[in-house]
């Protein structure tokens, strides 16, 4: 089996996989990273999203062979030195989940927004989010933590 | 120390999940394990001539294939109903077998046919393609209607007709006598859209057996542990319930979808045992659409009868539900216990019936889904109550006001079985019209008019059974189970606190709202309170969360097991303050010697009984008490959402402006959490009115709408933001005044938002309010408008 490897979270990794093997599986099954969720069978639900090479990235729609030599981050690896990141207390502070399943691409997807969009709009927000569902919040609380969550980074927290 | 009851705390439980550090069913991975893939039918309806499972069988890493015949060998049972409910001629309904896999018969798409059983998933769907099923294809019949017809293809041979059952509720005569006497009669024809509940974790399952101690372990994407422990053990397995353990760690979401035992978890935990392996599985989406208990699906006939003062005086409704192929769960009680039971609504229409015909199709089974029968029953006052309105000229909200029952009329019983404990709905109206600015929407609708758009407002006064249930009143009505809820509170001997609850979080915030309440009780920090659910191995006993029952039964179950420990510490503190029982005083973590300052922490009582060298004689040492709450009533949650539209005639695109939702939960413990429910059950209500549909071919009984491609959910952009208000009328017969908040936006929304886009359009169309449906009704507005 072929043999990839990559940085997670700053730690390099190498693994063998299948030529099947989605990114998503590798970090799930291989690497036991299990904050990356998978939702859906068809690229709609959003809650694979991880940063590949600093992009924004649904990890069950990419083999884990593409993200060969990239610097890949996920939900595990936000939090530095048990702090946690201004995005993820903004979901904590402003009750941006309840079942927590869409909650790892949510912040993952809204950190990508944020570098595009500093200060985003509500309607930005919601028109951004098209790529991540969320069943149990209604998005009124999630669309509230996003913009507490850029206005938190825009005050260089 | 300050409240915590009342108080918005940041949820507990956020911390693991805002890190990835969640536990959900598919994040545990078991010593061993292996994996299984379900072979599912490809046909709505048709005989299995054969299945050969040879070829998968010999596939690299198979470990084994089972079949129906499998399971029949091994005595495994069918999956079961709980709830029997009696036809009108009085005999119980009809409950065909449902196999765990099928047995010579498929009869719905995504139906159980074979389970691989592989060392890697690739392996085990690599080999399921390999199973060669010889299928004898049949006619499948898919609406309910047409199923009851005379001639429409059988599903069962013991359900005649495909019906399940033909069942009424109310008084017959007296509702034609009220009919005969009104001055307006307003009729209603309406579809009542079938949905995918899609709660975002779909299922999982892993089975594992102990040899040594033989025993089994279920873990499960489960709403209710014990309740599943109970009927795999009792009823399916044939095997005592202390043999087998079902987990239901961190839950993704249910919405009701994950109360019922389905074939998967049953199949992998019966295959555990068979292979002495751990065994694997976790739903791919397209299964969830294809194969968890949709909801709704109702046609419905509806006639008011009012008289010239806008009173009504009967309703009269006929409803024909879709159960789908087999019987789930609790598929039951749905479109009659929990719908017709709703039928009043906030009114004080003196007579009601309604009779409900249940029918079998060549779809997924369908049962609760957030709201279950009372979102239905809502959709048909509410839009009814909205028509009548219009036909009679009438403001909607004095119509309403005219016809609410009064706030000194509690309790309030109603001539479909249910005695309203409490309520105040003129209240919650009125706060409502506030919320919305109901007195500027002329001024907005002509603001709309002005740019080519229409506007229109809804209302939606909705009232629901929660609380769920007093078990001797469900029990009479033909339930299987008792729906109380139990709960074991015990301190360590340092003071921290560990409380067991049978109900089960997927959510809901239990680990905050309950440890918020156990706080006020003893007077302790939250910080020193931790709430355990979803392991049989661990919480003693549970009947687990739906129907907006865990705050009012859960905790007051949670209540009962404080007070005993506060009457335990009572006598150990007399004991160390010398004092008479009768004389100690409980209060902010103190007990007290009434009228005096002698007094002892809770701390030192707790230490005290655990380290008992100076202690009453006769009391047992420990600080731990259980308790059980079964409810007297149901509880009674009402109010009034507004939602107002406006519609783009030229592209059908609506966009929802405002949304005031006022709701009288009772006693609040947590608003934050509060409000984050009544979000949740609106979008999945807008959900219902806008966007989602489950679709099959009617001719083929394929499902059209089986992938998020295909079944619109809704997203960010569909929604607006809402505006919610309370009110509070406490519930009496609880001890925390609580009613429950988990399912009134999902019974509130479809009806306020339909009635919203009815109004703009000036005339009827079903849910979904599809972009198509809706430019075509403003095109025919436009056109009669013309034409006048
Ligand atoms: S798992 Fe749904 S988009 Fe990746
Ligand atoms: S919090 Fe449950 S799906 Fe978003």
């Amino acid at each position: 089996m072929p043999k990839v490897s990559m940085t997670v979270n700053g730690k390099a990794v190498s693994a063998e996989v299948e030529g099947r093997t989605l990114l998503v599986q590798l970090l799930r099954d291989q690497l036991g990273m299990t904050g990356t969720h998978v939702g859906c069978d068809t690229s709609q639900c959003g809650a694979c999203v991880v940063h590949v090479d600093g992009r924004s990235v649904k990890a069950c729609t990419m083999l884990a062979s593409q993200a060969e030599g990239s610097q890949v981050t996920t939900i595990e690896g936000l939090a530095k030195d048990g702090k946690l990141h201004p995005m993820q207390e903004a979901f904590r502070d402003n009750h941006g989940l309840q079942c927590g399943f869409c909650t790892p691409g949510m912040i993952m997807s809204a950190l990508e927004l944020v570098k595009h969009k500093p200060n985003p709009s509500e309607h930005e927000v919601r028109d951004w989010l098209e790529g991540n569902l969320c069943r149990c919040t209604g998005y009124h609380n999630i669309v509230k933590s996003i913009q507490a969550g850029a206005a938190a980074m825009r005050g260089g927290k | 120390m300050a409240l915590q009851m009342g108080a918005s705390v940041r949820r507990v439980e956020d911390y693991r999940f805002i890190t990835g550090q969640g536990t959900y069913v598919d994040d545990i991975n078991r010593p061993g394990q292996s994996y299984a893939v379900f072979v599912r039918s490809p046909h709505a309806h048709a005989k299995i001539k054969s299945i050969d499972t040879s070829k998968a069988a010999k596939a690299p890493g198979v470990v084994a294939v089972f079949t129906g015949k499998d399971t029949a060998a091994d005595k495994v049972g069918g999956l079961i109903c709980g709830w029997v409910v009696k036809s009108k001629d009085g005999q119980p309904h009809k409950a065909p077998a449902h196999p765990v896999l099928a047995l010579d018969t498929v009869r719905y798409v995504g139906d159980h046919v074979a389970m691989v059983i592989a060392d890697t998933l690739g392996q085990a769907k690599d080999a399921a393609e390999l199973v060669e099923v010889d299928y004898d294809v049949l006619t499948p019949v898919i609406d309910p209607v047409a199923a009851v017809k005379a001639g429409a293809p059988l599903l069962h041979a013991d359900a005649p007709g495909n019906v399940c059952y033909d069942w009424e509720l109310g008084d017959k005569a007296a509702t034609e006598a009220a009919f005969k006497s009104a001055a307006h009669v307003v009729k209603l024809d309406l579809y009542n859209n079938r949905l995918i509940p899609n709660a975002m974790e779909p299922r999982a399952a892993i089975g594992e057996y102990d040899r040594a101690t033989d025993t089994l372990t279920c873990y499960s994407t489960s709403q209710n542990p014990h309740v599943l422990r109970l009927i795999l053990c009792a009823f399916i397995y044939g095997m005592p319930e202390h043999k087998l353990r079902v987990v239901a760690p961190d839950v993704g979401g249910g919405f009701g979808s994950k109360i019922f035992c389905y074939a998967e978890e049953t199949a992998c935990t019966w295959a555990a045992k068979k292979i002495n392996r751990a065994v694997k599985w976790t739903a791919e989406r397209s299964e969830s659409f294809m194969s968890d208990a949709h909801g709704r699906d109702h046609q419905t006939h509806a006639e008011l009868a009012v008289d010239k003062d806008g009173k009504f005086l009967g309703l009269r409704v006929s409803t024909v539900a879709n159960l789908g192929a087999y019987l789930s769960t609790f598929a039951t009680c749905v479109p009659s216990y929990l719908y017709a039971t709703l039928l009043a609504g906030q009114y004080t229409t003196p007579a009601i019936y309604a009779e409900v015909k249940t029918a079998f199709t060549n779809t997924a089974p369908v049962d609760a889904y957030r709201g279950a029968g009372r979102p239905e029953a809502t959709y048909v006052v509410e839009r009814i109550v909205e028509i009548a309105a219009r036909q009679l000229k009438m403001d909607p909200a004095e119509l309403r006001r005219r016809n609410f029952i009064a706030p000194g009329a509690f309790p309030y019983q109603t001539p479909v079985a249910l005695q309203y404990d409490s309520g105040n709905y003129n209240l919650a109206l009125s706060e409502a019209l506030k919320l919305a600015d109901y007195a500027g929407f002329q001024a907005r609708r002509a603001e709309s008019e002005r740019r080519g758009k229409l506007r229109g407002i809804g209302f939606a006064a909705y009232i629901e059974a929660c609380g769920i249930a007093p078990s001797a009143v469900v029990g009479s009505l033909g339930c299987g189970v008792g729906l109380w809820e139990s709960a074991q509170v015990r301190f360590n001997p340092t003071g921290s606190v560990l409380v067991y609850t049978g109900s089960h979080s997927h959510g809901q915030g239990h680990e905050t709202t309950f440890a918020q309440v156990v706080a006020d009780k003893f007077g302790i920090p939250i910080e020193n309170i931790e709430i355990v659910h979803g392991d049989t191995s661990k919480v003693p006993m549970g009947m687990g969360t739906y129907g907006s029952r865990s705050l009012a039964v859960g905790g007051s179950a949670i209540v009962r097991a404080c007070d005993k420990l506060i009457e335990k510490g009572k006598k150990i503190a007399a004991h160390l303050l010398e004092a008479s029982v009768q004389d100690i005083e409980f209060a902010e973590g103190n007990f007290k010697v009434a009228g005096t300052d002698k007094s002892v922490p809770i701390g030192q009582v707790v230490f005290t009984s655990y380290v008992p060298h100076n202690y009453p004689k006769d009391l047992e040492p420990g600080f731990e008490e259980s308790g059980f709450y079964d409810p007297l009533n149901f509880t009674y949650p009402a109010g009034t959402h507004i939602a107002e539209v406006e519609i783009d005639p030229d592209t059908g695109v609506i966009a929802v402006v405002n949304w005031a939702a006022v709701d009288d939960f009772g006693k609040i413990v947590n608003p934050m959490i509060v409000e984050g429910q009544v979000h949740g059950g609106i979008a999945q209500g807008i959900g219902q009115a806008l966007l989602e549909g489950a679709v099959y071919d009617k001719e083929s009984g394929q499902l059209l709408t089986g992938s998020f491609m295909d079944y619109t959910m809704p997203r960010a952009d569909d929604l607006p933001s809402f505006k919610v208000g309370t009110t509070e009328t406490p519930c009496p017969h609880n001890p925390l005044g609580v009613k429950g908040c988990g399912e009134a936006g999902a019974i509130a929304a479809p009806a306020a938002l339909m009635n919203a886009i009815t109004d703009a359009l000036g005339t009827e169309i079903d849910m979904p309010a599809t972009q198509e449906k809706v430019w075509r009704a403003a095109q025919n507005r436009r056109m009669r408008a013309a034409a006048e």
